[in-house]
């Protein structure tokens, strides 16, 4: 026990006279969470639209002034021919192109039945797909009020319809930042936690200085919990100035308890770190540490459903991301912010992630050698 | 030109020799293409729903068998009471509860008005409204057959057609960006670190006495990493094409000298990079915080950048990535010619021009 304390001193003490460290540790959560949300705000807006309007009709022009006054879409191009709005689209000056074929007014209103065409850039399969699909919502509503001017509606449905109702819970304001910012959150306890953690010890490799504490009485795990303790304590305070930063910057304060989330963290920390330890018992300078944990970060953090949901994965990539402490807690962060769930609610997690805890930790105790 | 050839030679040896990062140069994009290519897509498949039936009848029956057989739900509880609802998201089981009230079946029949409740997990924004309208459509269908396909007066039909991508996959957006992040990555930080460990082993010393020109020295390094990254990008493009099914619609050859003018591009900002520092970790650190994460945020691949404020829409014109990103969607997928990019190509190449004329104008023949 004596021996833990004097090598915490040791390392804290280090930890503390190296500046680099302090900054990285509390500049980059703040800079990250206060540009990141930023950056990344995957609401689908800002739809460039293209419109072609063969028609010139007052119902054409009521139709096209609806889409751009829905806020989804921007008027970007106005063209008169196909090819013109084909080279807005190259450009991407487009990202939806509508068209509405001469006489539709005329067709609507005297055939009963009128046609308009969507085109999406579709590269980026969301957008189109959300994009068409709001364009589609706002032509059904006009459709409805085209019909409700020409006929009065029966009170009594003469067809039988089911009115859907939709409630989005939680978050009913569709708030990205809400959704996003936990999960940066994660990815940051995860990168001081486990980046710092690798980097430290392989420096004591590269520095020589391991030699000297190879040398001495002192157990395997004891050296390995000296390394490891200052860096949970670090992760932990990394958390809290997150937390701070959310509620400050983006108003968001946790439905569920704060409690519950370190609690969380506390047991998350203790199995990222053991990634981190793990890896620097394998490399031998800092720059293949770096390479290494920035592979499996990066594989780490693209399978988490941080940006894409895991349920869209296939069969093997969902395998991975429950193999990966870092989904466990974008999903739990989540929930507890955004849902208010209790501690019993990610009662499997927890127990998941504490598994993870004990594997990586057991396994870096047994690959690290005191010999050299 | 000997000792160039030399020169070169050892760099090879150097590179060829370390295993480990040798296996993370050509790991890294093997991997991220079968990543976002298969592993990473917006697309809801098998999405869990629960059901909460008040009406339990035969149209009720219909519309859940009918969710239930879709490739986007699968249906994981039945609840019985409306609080076991808040229970579902809680715990994370369902991102959507489909209400069903009570005499259903009897009110569509009769009144010919019924209701569906969709209540759906908000968290994650953009896949609650998706799986809502993919659930409405469903509703929508069967009403629609209910109607006996009588149609109904004034109706608007709408005709959707994706360009380039009908099948909505994601690698083809992704495919692009992972092109630019691992060619910036291995050019400018595989390269500075190159050359700034010479530095830190004080083996630059001995380089710089020897009868090459110092310049000469500094290039050599460059040269093998020109070359890794260009079998990269055939290693991208082979992957992207024969694994992933994504076409090549423009002209190989332009595409492909495009690919080099942006490892150019990399190669001089690492150049850059080593010229201005001394230490292995802060090359890294600058490659990896000052160059990964902007090509990362402001490249268009990852992140929209017409959302971004205005300030970061600016920063992002400086980005070598974003302009990259665009030439290879416009002559990869779109086809388009040199017509059509040739204002993009010409801020690379005036980024390089700049980029390599500074590095040189720094670098220093002394050590301090």
């Amino acid at each position: 026990m004596r021996t833990l304390t004097f090598l915490l001193q040791k390392e804290f003490r280090q930890i503390f006279r190296d500046p680099a460290i302090l900054r990285i540790i509390f500049i980059m959560p703040i800079i990250q969470l206060i540009l990141l949300p930023f950056a990344a705000d995957y609401e689908v807006k800002n739809i460039n639209l293209s419109v072609i309007d063969h028609d010139h009709s007052s119902y054409s022009q009521r139709l096209i002034s609806k889409m751009t006054a829905s806020g989804y879409f921007r008027l970007t191009d106005y063209s008169d021919s196909y090819p013109k709005a084909m080279q807005a689209v190259e450009r991407d000056r487009a990202d939806i192109v509508v068209t509405i074929p001469a006489h539709f007014e005329r067709d609507l209103v005297k055939d009963n039945q009128a046609k308009i065409m969507l085109e999406a850039n579709a590269i980026n399969g969301v957008k189109a797909g959300l994009g068409t699909g709001y364009a589609a919502q706002i032509i059904g509503d006009f459709n409805r009020e085209v019909r409700e001017n020409w006929i009065v509606m029966p009170t009594f449905n003469e067809m039988p319809m089911i009115e859907v109702v939709t409630a989005n819970w939680y978050n009913p304001g569709i708030d990205y930042h809400l959704f996003i910012v936990p999960g940066i959150l994660v990815v940051l306890v995860t990168m001081v936690g486990s980046f710092l953690a690798a980097m430290n010890i392989v420096k004591e490799k590269e520095m020589g200085t391991i030699e000297q504490i190879n040398v001495t009485p002192m157990k395997k795990y004891q050296f390995l919990l000296g390394k490891l303790i200052p860096f949970w304590v670090l992760g932990l305070i990394s958390l809290a100035i997150g937390l701070v930063v959310a509620f400050v910057i983006f108003g968001i304060l946790p439905v569920g308890s704060y409690l519950t989330i370190f609690g969380f963290a506390m047991v998350y920390l203790l199995a990222v770190l053991g990634i981190g330890l793990l890896v620097s018992t394998f490399a031998d300078t800092q720059q293949q540490a770096t390479l290494i944990s920035f592979f499996f970060m990066m594989i780490f953090i693209l399978l988490s459903g941080l940006y894409t949901p895991v349920e869209s994965m296939p069969t093997w990539a969902q395998y991975i991301a429950w193999a990966n402490p870092v989904s466990h807690f974008v999903t739990v962060i989540r929930a507890i912010v955004i849902k208010g769930s209790g501690f019993v609610d990610i009662l499997p997690q927890l127990f998941t992630v504490l598994g993870f805890a004990v594997f990586f930790n057991a396994l870096a105790i047994w690959n690290y050698r005191k010999t050299a | 030109m000997r000792q160039f050839i030399a020169f070169v030679k050892k760099e090879f040896y150097h590179i060829l020799r370390d295993r480990r990062t040798l296996l993370f140069m050509f790991g890294l994009p093997v991997v991220q293409i079968l990543l976002f290519g298969f592993a990473l897509s917006n697309e809801i498949k098998n999405a869990g729903i629960a059901i909460l039936d008040h009406s339990k009848d035969d149209a009720t029956q219909l519309l859940i068998d009918r969710m239930d057989a879709s490739r986007y739900f699968t249906i994981v509880r039945n609840l019985h009471s409306d609080t076991e609802i808040e229970d579902v998201f809680r715990k994370g089981q369902a991102k959507m509860v489909i209400v069903f009230p009570p005499n259903f079946q009897d009110e569509l029949l009769h009144t010919n008005a019924a209701q569906v409740q969709l209540v759906a997990d908000a968290t994650d924004t953009n896949t609650a409204i998706t799986i809502s309208n993919y659930a409405s459509a469903i509703i929508r269908d069967y009403q629609d057959e209910l109607l006996d396909n009588r149609q109904l007066p004034y109706a608007i039909k709408i005709e959707t057609r994706m360009l380039y991508n009908p099948q909505l996959k994601s690698a083809f957006n992704f495919v692009p960006g992972v092109m630019a992040m691992v060619l910036m990555l291995l050019s400018a930080l595989l390269t500075s670190v190159a050359i700034v460990r010479e530095k830190e082993m004080g083996t630059m010393e001995i380089l710089l006495v020897s009868p090459m020109k110092p310049l000469l020295v500094v290039l050599t390094k460059a040269i093998p990493y020109l070359f890794f990254s260009f079998i990269n990008v055939i290693i991208i493009l082979l992957l992207s094409v024969f694994v992933l099914g994504m076409p090549i619609n423009g002209s190989l050859i332009l595409l492909l000298l495009e690919c080099l003018l942006f490892i150019l591009t990399s190669l001089s900002l690492g150049l850059l990079i080593s010229s201005a520092t001394n230490s292995q970790q802060v090359a890294m650190f600058i490659s990896l915080v000052g160059l990964m994460m902007p090509t990362i945020i402001f490249s268009g691949f990852m992140f929209p950048i017409e959302n971004m404020p205005i300030p970061l829409q600016i920063i992002s014109n400086v980005i070598p990535a974003k302009w990259f990103y665009i030439i290879v969607k416009s002559v990869m997928i779109k086809g388009l010619g040199i017509g059509a990019i040739w204002k993009e190509t010409l801020i690379l190449v005036g980024m390089t021009v700049f980029l390599m004329g500074i590095s040189v104008a720094r670098f220093k023949v002394r050590l301090e």
